[in-house]
C-alpha cells in the first residue's frame, strides 16, 4: 500500500537539513509520497526506514526494459486490470522466435521480416520488436545466432537452459541488455548468479503459479529485481486463467511473488500460424508482458499489431492525426474538397470511406485537439471563424480550381457564419455518417 | 506461504436470453463471472457466433469474402441455407442492407419477402438487422417483428427514437429486442430502462454496444463491454445484466486493409488470411471483453473462433 506523506514523514530524520532540496523534512515527504522524489535523495535515512519505505513505494507489478534504442521494450509497470480504469502503459513485446536448427537462409529471412513487417499508422511506426534464440543442443550454431542477433537493433530473448551455454551466449551479447530465459528449479542458482553478473533480466520457468513463486521469491532474495513469469502452461485456458491471476494477484493482494510482467509462449500451443495468431490475441489484452510467436507474416503481425494498438490506446487522451491536406484517390484540382476533425477515429473513418467511394478527393483535416466533430462544434473549436481561416491558409487553394468545400452533416449550424468567412465560396453540408460519404461523392461527379 | 488464487465475489449475474424455437433454440448469458475467468464462476452457455447473411447480393465484397457463398450468394434464403449445412452456423443474422435509404432503399414490403424466404429456410435461430436508419427501421422492423411471428427471432438496432414502436411489435409477437446505443454505458443502461418500462421482459432483452473494428475503434468498443460487465456483476446494476450482441463482420471487411492485396503492398501479407484473422482477432477481442453473440462473415474465421471459444472453456 501507498503511505500518505504524513506516515512517510515519521520514518524520516525530522532534521530539516535541506540536502535533499526539499526545505523541511515534511515538504520531502510529502514530495516522496507524491513519487517526485527519490528516496535516496535523503542522505540521513535510517537503514530500517529505508527499507520500510522502498518497500511501500515499490510499483505492485516491476517495470523492467529490455534492449536498448528503438527496439528496446518496456514491459510490467501496470497499475489496474481493466483500460478504462486508467490505461495500460507498456505494450508486450512480440518476438520471433529462431532456433539453432534453422539453416542460414530461414535465419536471414526471419531477421527480414522484422524490418520489412512495419506499418505507418497515426504517426507511429507499429512493429515487432523481438528475437528469442533459442538453444536446442547445437552451441556452435547458437553462438552464431547470438552474434548475428547482436548485429541486429532487435531486442534478444535468449533460450538456453544450460548455464554454461548461456554464460557464452552473455559474453557475447551482454551489451544488448537481453533477457535470459529461463531459471528454472534446476538451475536457479546458476542463472541468478549469471542475471546478477551481466546485469540482465531473468525469466523464471517455474510449474505453474506454486512454482514460480517459489523461484520468484528466492531470486528476490538473492537481490534480483528484474525478474519475468513463465508459468510453464501451454494450454489455452489454464494460461490465459494464470495471466488474470497473476495480474490480480499482484496489483489487489500485492502479492510480492507475481508482482513481474509475464512472457507467454503462443509458438508451442498451436501447430499454425493461423490458430496461433488468435492464441496470441486472447494474450495481448489479458496480460502477457511478452508474446513469443513461432513465425510472423504480413497477414498474421498486421492484426496483431493494431489490436495492440487499440487496447494499449490510452483511453483518457484521444488520439490525434496530424493537421494538413490528405490526397485520397488521387484527386485534381477539380476534385471535391473534405473538411473534418483530427480526431484519429473520425480521420480513419472518413478517410476509409472516401477511398471506398473511389472518388479522387482531397481531405482537409483540422487540428481539434482530438475532439470529434460534434464535441468541436461544441467547444467552439470546430466553428466557422476558425474552420474559415484553417481552409484559406491550409494551402487547399494552390491545388484546386474551384471553389467549393463539403463540411460534416453534424457540423450544418456553422454554414452561416463559414459563408461569412470564405466569401465567394460554395459550403455544402456533407452526411452525418461517415457510411454515407460514399454515396454523396457519387451523388456530386 | 502457500498461494491462494484471489477471488473476486460476483454479486450480479447476466440474464438468460433463449432466440429461436425448440429443437434448435439458442440461449445465451447465465455468466456468473467475467468472461472466461472460469475459476471464479461460470459461464453456463458458451458465447455463440452468428454468420451474417445479407438481403440480396452485396457488390462491393472482396473475391475472397464471396467465395465461400459464391454458389449462393444471389439468393439469401439458399446463402443462409448453406451457412447452416455446410459450415454449421447455429445462428443466422440476417443483414437488411437493401433497405438502406442511403443505399438501394428498397420498399419494406420488398425486403419484408426476403425476411419470410429466409426465416422459412433455415431451423436455427435468426437474428434480423435492421439498416441503423431509425425512421426506415421503425417501418421495416415492425413488419419484421409481424412476419415472423412464432418464430422468436432478435430484432434490431433499436434505438431510442423508435424503441416504443418495435418495442411494441416486438412485446406484441414474442421476439427478442436488440437495444442499441453508441458506445455508452450510461445510455445503454437508459435504453433498458425504457424498454423494460414499455414492457419488454427481461428473458427478451439484448444489447448491441456499437462495435468498432479492429483498428477502427474496437478499443471503445471492448472497454465499454468491460464496464457494462463490471457494472452488472460487481456493481449489482440490473440493468446492464443482459446479454450483448456485436455485429462486427461489415465493421472489419469495409475497411481498407482487409482490401489491399499482397501484390498491392507485399508487408501486408496475403490478403485473404490477412481478412480472416482481422475478422477472427477483432471477435476474440470482443469476446474476452464480454460478448454473447458475435456476427461474423468468413467460415474460416468463424471456424478459428469457435475454436478459441472451446478452448478457453474446456
Amino acid at each position: 500500500m501507498a503511505l500518505s506523506g504524513i506516515q512517510i514523514f515519521k520514518l524520516l530524520p525530522k532534521t530539516n537539513c535541506g540536502e535533499c532540496k526539499f526545505p523541511t523534512c515534511l515538504a520531502f515527504a510529502m514530495a516522496l509520497a507524491a513519487a517526485k522524489a527519490e528516496l535516496d535523495a535523503c542522505p540521513y535515512i535510517s537503514d530500517e526506514a529505508r527499507e520500510q519505505l522502498s518497500d511501500a513505494s515499490a510499483p505492485p507489478i516491476r517495470q523492467l526494459s529490455i534492449g536498448s534504442g528503438d527496439y528496446e521494450v518496456k514491459i510490467g509497470g501496470e497499475t489496474v486490470m481493466f483500460r478504462h480504469e486508467k490505461t495500460f502503459f507498456n505494450k508486450p513485446g512480440l518476438a520471433i522466435l529462431i532456433t539453432d536448427t534453422m539453416d542460414t537462409v530461414e535465419v536471414e529471412n526471419r531477421f527480414l521480416k522484422l524490418k520489412l513487417f512495419q506499418y505507418e499508422r497515426v504517426g507511429l511506426t507499429l512493429k515487432a520488436e523481438m528475437v528469442a534464440l533459442k538453444y536446442t543442443g547445437n552451441k556452435e550454431n547458437f553462438i552464431n545466432l547470438v552474434k548475428k542477433g547482436c548485429g541486429e537493433p532487435y531486442s534478444l530473448i535468449l533460450m538456453a537452459e544450460d548455464a554454461s551455454v548461456m554464460r557464452e551466449a552473455l559474453e557475447v551479447a551482454k551489451g544488448k541488455k537481453p533477457l535470459i530465459y529461463a531459471a528454472t528449479t534446476e538451475n536457479c542458482d546458476a542463472y541468478g548468479a549469471l542475471a546478477k553478473e551481466y546485469s540482465c533480466p531473468l525469466a523464471v520457468k517455474g510449474q505453474g503459479l506454486e512454482g514460480v513463486s517459489v523461484l520468484t521469491e528466492k531470486l528476490s532474495a538473492m537481490g534480483l529485481k528484474d525478474l519475468v513469469i513463465d508459468t510453464s502452461t501451454r494450454t489455452l485456458k489454464e494460461a490465459f486463467q494464470e495471466q488474470i491471476i497473476i495480474r490480480r494477484a499482484a496489483l489487489v493482494n500485492k502479492y510480492k511473488p507475481f508482482g513481474y510482467p509475464t512472457i507467454v509462449f503462443p509458438s508451442d500451443m498451436a501447430d499454425d500460424l493461423m490458430k496461433e495468431t488468435m492464441i496470441a490475441s486472447c494474450f495481448i489484452p489479458k496480460y502477457a508482458g511478452i508474446v513469443v510467436m513461432s513465425n510472423f507474416e504480413g497477414e498474421s503481425l498486421f492484426p496483431l499489431l493494431l489490436q495492440r494498438l487499440n487496447i494499449y490506446t490510452d483511453p483518457q487522451r484521444p488520439m490525434t492525426t496530424q493537421q494538413g491536406i490528405y490526397p485520397i484517390n488521387n484527386p485534381d484540382e477539380n476534385s471535391p474538397v473534405l473538411v473534418t476533425c483530427n480526431f484519429s477515429l473520425t480521420y480513419f473513418i472518413v478517410s476509409g470511406e472516401i477511398e471506398n467511394s473511389r472518388v479522387p478527393s482531397w481531405l482537409l483535416v483540422m487540428d481539434t485537439e482530438g475532439l470529434s466533430v460534434m464535441t468541436a462544434w461544441a467547444a467552439g473549436k470546430f466553428v466557422g471563424d476558425v474552420v474559415g481561416p484553417f481552409i484559406k491558409k491550409s494551402g487547399i487553394t494552390d491545388k484546386i480550381k474551384h471553389r467549393k468545400v463539403i463540411i460534416p452533416g453534424y457540423a450544418a449550424a456553422i454554414l452561416g457564419d463559414l459563408e461569412e468567412e470564405l466569401p465567394g465560396w460554395e459550403i455544402l453540408i456533407g452526411p452525418r455518417e461517415a457510411a454515407h460519404i460514399p454515396s454523396f461523392l457519387r451523388g456530386l461527379v | 506461504m502457500a498461494f491462494e488464487i484471489p477471488k473476486i465475489k460476483y454479486t450480479g449475474k447476466i440474464r438468460e436470453v433463449t432466440i429461436g424455437i425448440p429443437p434448435n433454440e439458442v440461449t445465451i448469458g447465465g455468466e456468473s463471472c467475467y468472461p472466461f475467468y472460469l475459476f471464479e464462476g461460470d459461464m453456463p452457455y458458451k458465447p455463440r457466433v452468428a454468420f451474417e447473411v445479407w438481403d440480396h447480393e452485396p457488390q462491393e465484397w472482396q473475391s475472397w469474402a464471396v467465395e465461400p457463398f459464391a454458389d449462393v450468394i444471389h439468393s439469401p434464403s439458399a446463402w443462409a441455407k448453406k451457412c447452416v449445412e455446410s459450415y454449421g452456423a447455429e445462428i443466422i443474422a440476417l443483414q437488411l442492407k437493401s433497405a438502406d435509404p442511403n443505399g438501394m432503399n428498397r420498399d419494406v414490403e420488398e425486403v419484408v419477402s426476403v425476411v419470410k424466404d429466409v426465416i422459412n429456410s433455415v431451423n436455427v435461430p435468426v437474428i434480423v438487422w435492421g439498416t441503423a436508419n431509425d425512421e426506415k427501421d421503425t417501418a421495416l422492423l415492425r413488419r419484421v417483428a409481424e412476419v415472423c411471428e412464432g418464430k422468436n427471432v432478435a430484432i434490431g438496432p433499436v434505438t431510442e427514437k423508435n424503441y416504443k414502436q418495435i418495442g411494441a411489435m416486438a412485446i406484441g409477437y414474442n421476439q427478442v429486442v436488440l437495444a442499441s446505443t453508441p458506445i455508452d454505458v450510461n445510455l445503454a443502461k437508459q435504453l433498458n430502462i425504457l424498454l423494460g418500462n414499455l414492457g419488454v421482459k427481461d428473458d427478451k432483452l439484448a444489447v448491441d454496444p456499437t462495435t468498432g473494428g479492429l483498428g477502427y475503434g474496437l478499443e471503445y468498443t471492448y472497454s465499454v463491454i468491460e464496464r457494462d460487465r463490471m457494472a452488472a456483476l460487481t456493481q449489482e446494476d440490473v440493468k446492464l445484466q443482459y446479454p450483448i450482441v456485436c455485429n462486427l463482420a461489415n465493421e472489419v471487411w469495409k475497411t481498407k486493409e482487409t482490401k489491399v492485396t499482397k501484390e498491392e503492398d507485399p508487408k501486408m501479407g496475403d490478403e485473404k488470411k490477412r481478412a480472416i484473422l482481422m475478422e477472427g482477432v477483432t471477435a476474440m477481442t470482443l469476446l474476452i471483453a464480454g460478448a454473447d453473440i458475435v456476427i461474423m462473415r468468413h467460415p474460416d474465421s468463424v471456424a478459428l473462433v469457435k475454436e478459441m471459444i472451446k478452448e478457453l472453456t474446456a
